[in-house]
């Protein structure tokens, strides 16, 4: 995984959907445009839906990997 | 994400005519889905959907009017939870109670597996300004007051509800 400066992170391992993008959401909203958030999370629906997420909002998607059963995403706050 | 960096606001627009507890879950999911990503939601709840606004949550679950659905035990081990009990019409339409058990295996496995309660997805699509829209016509008819219902819900008749779902960009009844 490149290497980022994670201004914040979450933990969303063991939620089901929709939680994980609720709490992204939740968590990005308190942050500074320009800062990034690593969320993490267990649930396999959270890759597709953070992509979703990052496309209807706008905010950037800088990485989304999955490590065994755990999903890491990195997303810039954009506006 | 479009060229321009303007991001159109969309809406969603959903009815919710089922109260039972499995169908208590789809409208509140969806809407806060949706209210995270940024859209405008409504959900307009009529019929038996409209007891889902009560300060009581009180929704539960009939296998006898739902052949399909599957019947998890919330507990022991993986494989053992991962059994579909297939259990005889007569017991699941005849065996007093079996309702409740039922509602309370459900609620339990939802909760092991990392769903949130229905109680917590209405509180976070309160949380998200969710429009929360119960059906003026079906608090007459089932004579419903207004002091049962959460803070925060408003009431109003089809009417209403459709000219807010015109402008929407997705109309669903779930």
């Amino acid at each position: 995984m490149a290497e980022f400066k994670i201004d914040q992170t979450l933990d969303c391992t063991g939620l089901l959907c929709p939680m994980p993008i609720v709490k992204t959401s939740k968590t990005i909203k308190g942050m500074q445009v320009g800062e990034i958030l690593q969320m993490t999370s267990t649930d396999a629906g959270s890759m597709p839906d953070i992509k979703a997420w990052a496309r209807q909002t706008g905010h950037e998607l800088l990485s989304a990997e999955q490590e065994d059963a755990e999903y890491k995403f990195v997303v810039k706050k954009t506006r | 994400m479009p060229e321009d960096n303007v991001i159109k606001t969309r809406r969603l627009a959903l009815i919710s005519s089922r109260g039972t507890l499995d169908w208590a879950y789809p409208p509140f999911i969806l809407a806060s889905a949706a209210a995270a990503m940024g859209w405008e939601v409504g959900i307009f709840f009529t019929f038996y959907g409209l007891p889902l606004l009560k300060k009581d949550l009180t929704a539960s679950i009939s296998p006898a009017g739902n052949p399909a659905m599957p019947m998890k035990m919330p507990f022991g081990t993986t494989g053992f939870q991962n059994i579909d009990w297939k259990i005889p019409n007569f017991i699941t339409n005849n065996l007093p109670g079996f309702d409740s058990v039922a509602t309370s295996l459900m609620k339990k496995t939802f909760e092991k597996k990392g769903v949130a309660s229905v109680g917590e997805l209405r509180e976070t699509c309160i949380d998200l300004d969710v429009r929360l829209i119960a059906c003026q016509m079906t608090m007459d008819v089932f004579g419903f007051t207004k002091d049962e219902f959460i803070d925060g819900c408003e009431f109003a008749g089809a009417a209403a509800f459709l000219e807010y779902a015109a402008d929407s960009d997705v109309n669903l009844m779930v």
